[in-house]
């Protein structure tokens, strides 16, 4: 126990949100093994206890302030965001007008050019969440069950760093590694193409490419992370088993691991998908310009119109696809985990 | 699990490649910050000057940009954790009604996509709020960042927080009841001891998740205050600025990397003790 | 010597954290610019320094002490709030950072104790949404963000009696529609230009383009590689370039589009997409594909083609023949001001004779204030970009928003207002 305990150590000090948000609540279940679920008594019970009485003025002093915090400012912005989409427009000063008004809402999801352009960034995002996930489960083992078991944390945490770099930081070190080399035109010096040009004489290029290469480069830690976790987790004997019982490695792997795995994934999958979905920065740094690929660069563009009501009007696209994944992610995960 | 010879070493290649995915840009950007030409073309491994570290050094506008990063991801830092392991004793003390929507609460405001956050939070700031009782507006500046970013680093000192409190022994809360301490001294002598470094943590982990965020600091920061990824998001484009923005990038990268890495060794080594 | 250069590195870089955490009082009016960067560069210095990134005339900057030719307002500086807070087009408030050779904000901070924080808009659009937020103090507004403004009680007639620069300003500048209601004046002129066609020198090797036609007809040397300005209000280049080719159409103004000139104009554009490489918000954005030779045609601004040259970019740029749209800008007064004072005297500085003709140079447009002519080395930038010869500007259709009224002051029909340009814009854009 021991042993699990330090590698979930590194793991619960990361800004994901697995651990908060799916195996959290009721039943902590960061010591599950193997599958085999066993209700931990939570640890303040001797506390709680001697605080019986108090119960309530206990969870009000604690939790009161943050809850406070998070429902005034968060959910409170939130829902004044929606009311706000609701106001008309006034043409003449572009401020939002006091008559309210269902055409915000109306252009929002019944617009076509609107609705297809949240279509594709959903479709990128999925592609963005596909791609680290193939990326993610393989090294994910091979750190877990294959490498020298004295170099595994080190590795699990040089996967983590890059986290940290700063998003624009490494969203610019992309823009400088796919910068295309300069037309025929370009000025002496100038053009020379990143590193990738100039080292493999390859680029992608910007645009859509360099696009999914830097979002999949965002987010890949954040899907590393919970599948190391989930395999972590599995028992080394019920691998064993299978392969006792005659199941090949890639057997295992589909009847056995993925199964495990999928609130892990489920996990890393709600960064992987949510963050892409609204970026709009992304496509500054890697993208020429030429097309008005994903939904955050509208959002934004809207809001710069100036027209604050549609532009709320629009984030509830993200809000209502981000918040039913969610949903759709937490069932997963607690099903899975029961 | 029987693996072949080849399969093992297909994933140990794989991933080491993604470890050179990984590392690969940062190294590249570091390596340009030396570079004596001013553009994000690669110059090759050879020509190197030490020019725009000082330039950068004697600008002004990355300079103050950094003052305003750090005091705003400070001031972020407290809050959070303030709110963060009040949030972390309520979730690992008590039974109540909605817990799990609690926790769901906290982590919204990371896992929305930032421009939905960004957009929210500006909407309100910018408004005059009637509570009936008095009105009032929050208007735009340091404070405004600093409750926003506080707002999505709640989540950081928490999640450092709750996962010390459960993964300590409850004995050891019990036997100082049964030693007849009084709650404050449980928290003094028991408790803040065995959370201290998880707060050390969390604190630095919202510290660098503040320093580094843009989306929501760009709808959010108002006019005339500028953060260090504000600084480098209006001049990466800028092609007299690209040495300069070269530089800073690197230079957020040596703060931030060996930050996030102590706080590792922080909170492991807590685990331990 | 590479291991000491790195220690070096680290050693600078351990010190800027020190000292800027540690030191929030990093003071910025110190050590003069100029002086900063040629002491900085060390023996590994490459030849281009940040220092030289435009061989335009450079008003007298060299030899010490500036005649400013300013005093502020007396009545004004008394009541200096310290600060500022403006929304101006970039390039209109250059402290030196870019070029410490162009440097107009730190003698006004200097003199008034009104230290300026400047925000970069990137359209007039986005001026207005900024405008609205009422957080600044200021705006250096287009003819297009100036109506919207006006309408939405942003911002306020001024008095001229508290601008002394205001006396000499080109009067073809004073009391325009777009800066001023009933013959009140609603800020300071600032300046005009109009957006011109860039292209590459050596792609036009055949002969330089002198038409739009290089940005809208396929088969062309641009072909592919066109650059178009990112925002609604291009669609008043393509009526600009109807107009011209398509006269049957009976656009008089670009302004001014009936649903049938405006259908045209936008399936214009919607013909050019495939020609387009770029559309660019940043200006920024465009240089760097400028200098790359990404870009071998596009609408423009002097001063990207400035920096753009600069950089060696094989350039240069055109007014076409059909004419061009363009933007007479003023500084205005933001109606929430914060900091009123400190704004009127940044208003009435910008729009004095140095201070003015730096922001022309800099820029690249024509000053508004006469006397910015007089200066030396000015003659040749006024005369270059017809400072006042008003005869150059008939052809320049300065930027307006589109109202469902026409602004060509036809009754029968009515034409397509600005938000809908917007709509159009969305979605000719994804």
């Amino acid at each position: 126990m021991r042993s699990l305990h330090q590698v979930g150590g590194c793991l619960d000090h990361t800004p994901q949100l697995n651990d908060t948000f799916l195996n959290d609540g009721e039943v902590p279940t960061d010591t599950n093994q193997g599958g085999k679920a066993h209700k931990p008594s939570l640890p303040f019970r001797g506390v709680n206890r001697a605080f019986h009485g108090r119960r309530r003025l206990g969870v009000a002093s604690t939790l009161g302030l943050p809850l406070l915090w998070m429902l005034g400012v968060y959910v409170g912005s939130l829902l004044l965001l929606m009311v706000s989409s609701l106001y008309e427009l006034d043409a003449t000063t572009q401020k939002p007008s006091s008559t309210l008004t269902l055409a915000n809402l109306g252009d929002a999801f019944t617009n076509s050019s609107v609705v297809w352009v949240m279509a594709r960034t959903t479709i990128l995002a999925l592609a963005v969440t596909l791609i680290c996930f193939l990326i993610a489960l393989p090294v994910s083992f091979f750190i877990s069950k294959i490498a020298w078991r004295r170099a595994r944390r080190g590795l699990v945490v040089a996967m983590l760093m890059p986290l940290w770099a700063g998003y624009l930081v490494k969203g610019y070190a992309w823009r400088a590694m796919v910068a295309p080399a300069g037309g025929r035109f370009a000025a002496d010096g100038k053009g020379g193409g990143g590193f990738l040009e100039s080292t493999f004489g390859w680029t992608p290029g910007y645009g859509r490419a360099a696009i999914v290469i830097t979002l999949v480069y965002f987010w890949l830690p954040y899907m590393v992370l919970p599948i190391y976790a989930g395999i972590e987790r599995l028992s080394p004997s019920l691998l064993d088993a299978a392969g006792d019982l005659g199941a090949k490695p890639l057997r295992t792997f589909r009847s056995v691991m993925l199964p495990l795995l999928l609130p892990a994934v489920a996990a890393g999958s709600i960064f992987t998908f949510s963050l892409t979905l609204g970026d709009y920065i992304v496509p500054q740094l890697v993208n020429n310009g030429k097309e008005k690929f994903m939904f955050g660069t509208l959002i934004n563009s809207t809001l710069g119109a100036p027209n604050q009501p549609l532009a709320a009007a629009y984030t509830l696209w993200p809000l209502l696809i981000v918040v039913l994944y969610l949903f759709a992610m937490k069932r997963l995960g607690a099903f899975e985990n029961l | 699990m029987r693996l072949s010879r080849f399969s093992r070493a297909s994933l140990c290649a794989m991933t080491v490649l993604t470890l050179v995915f990984l590392y690969l840009p940062l190294l590249v950007v570091a390596r340009l910050s030396f570079n004596p030409q001013k553009s994000v073309s690669w110059p090759g491994w050879s020509g190197y000057t030490t020019s725009w570290w000082g330039k950068a050094w004697e600008a002004d506008g990355p300079r103050d940009a950094l003052v305003n990063s750090c005091k705003v991801a400070f001031a972020a830092m407290l809050i959070a954790l303030l709110l963060g392991s009040l949030a972390a004793f309520a979730m690992t003390r008590f039974k109540f009604f909605g817990k799990t929507s609690v926790s769901f609460l906290l982590v919204l405001p990371i896992a929305l996509p930032g421009i939905v956050t960004g957009i929210a939070l500006q909407n309100t700031f910018s408004r005059t709020i009637d509570l009936g009782l008095f009105s009032f507006k929050v208007g735009f500046g340091f404070h405004s960042l600093i409750i926003a970013h506080a707002t999505f680093c709640v989540v950081v000192a928490y999640n450092n927080v709750v996962a010390r409190l459960r993964r300590s022994s409850p004995n050891l809360l019990e036997a100082s009841a049964d030693l007849g301490a009084h709650g404050s001294q449980t928290f003094r002598y028991i408790t803040f001891p065995l959370v201290r470094s998880a707060l050390v943590a969390g604190g630095i982990l919202a510290f660098a998740l503040s320093f580094d965020e843009i989306v929501v600091t760009t709808f959010t920061a108002g006019s005339g205050f500028q953060t260090l990824p504000v600084w480098i998001y209006s001049n990466f484009s800028r092609p007299n600025n690209v040495p300069l923005v070269n530089v800073m990038a690197t230079f957020v990268m040596l703060v931030s990397i060996p930050l996030a890495w102590l706080a590792q060794r922080l909170s492991d080594g807590g685990d331990e003790s | 010597m590479r291991t000491t250069r790195t220690a070096m590195a680290l050693l600078a870089s351990l010190s800027i954290v020190v000292a800027a955490c540690g030191d929030d009082k990093a003071s910025t009016s110190t050590a003069a610019p100029s002086t900063v960067a040629d002491t900085t560069g060390d023996t590994a210095a490459p030849e281009t320094t940040a220092g030289e990134t435009t061989d335009t005339a450079t008003p007298d900057t060299i030899g010490g002490a500036v005649d400013y030719m300013w005093t502020p307002n007396a009545d004004l500086l008394a009541g200096a709030e310290g600060q500022l807070n403006v929304v101006a087009w970039a390039g209109y408030a250059e402290d030196g950072s870019t070029d410490p050779a162009y440097d107009w904000v730190t003698p006004f901070e200097d003199m008034t104790s009104c230290s300026v924080n400047v925000k970069t808009g990137a359209s007039s659009d986005e001026m207005v949404q900024l405008m609205q937020s009422g957080e600044y103090d200021g705006v250096s507004a287009s003819g297009d963000a100036t109506q919207r403004l006006i309408a939405g009680d942003e911002v306020v007639a001024i008095d001229t009696a508290e601008y002394s620069s205001y006396a000499d300003i080109f009067d073809g500048l004073k009391l325009q529609p777009w800066n001023s209601v009933d013959g009140k004046p609603y800020g300071i002129p600032h300046g005009r230009g109009a957006n011109l066609l860039v292209y590459n020198t050596e792609a036009f090797a055949d002969g330089a383009p002198d038409s739009w036609s290089a940005m809208f007809e396929p088969g062309g040397p641009a072909d592919g590689a066109i650059s178009v300005y990112d925002s609604p209000i291009y669609i008043a280049d393509a009526a600009v370039y109807l107009m011209a080719t398509q006269p049957d159409l009976g656009i008089t103004d670009p302004y001014a589009l009936d649903q049938t000139q405006f259908d045209a104009a936008i399936a214009l554009l919607n013909d050019q997409k495939p020609l387009t490489s770029q559309y660019w918000g940043d200006y920024t954005v465009q240089q760097s594909s400028l200098e790359n030779g990404d870009v071998l045609a596009g609408t423009t601004w002097q001063v990207i083609v400035n920096l753009a040259q600069a950089n060696g970019a094989k350039i240069d740029a055109v007014k076409p023949v059909e004419g061009a749209t363009g933007w007479s800008d003023t500084w205005m007064l933001s109606a929430k001001a914060a900091n009123p004072n400190c704004m009127k005297l940044w208003m009435d500085w910008i729009a004095s004779p140095w201070a003015n003709s730096q922001v022309a140079v800099w820029f690249g447009e024509a000053p508004s204030n006469a006397k910015s002519c007089d200066l030396d080395g000015m003659a040749e930038h006024c005369d270059t970009f017809h400072a006042s010869d008003e005869a150059y500007w008939k052809d320049v259709w300065y930027w307006t928003t589109a109202t469902e009224k026409c602004l060509d002051g036809r009754t029968d029909v009515k034409c397509v207002p600005y938000t809908k340009w917007v709509d159009a814009w969305t979605t000719l854009r994804s």
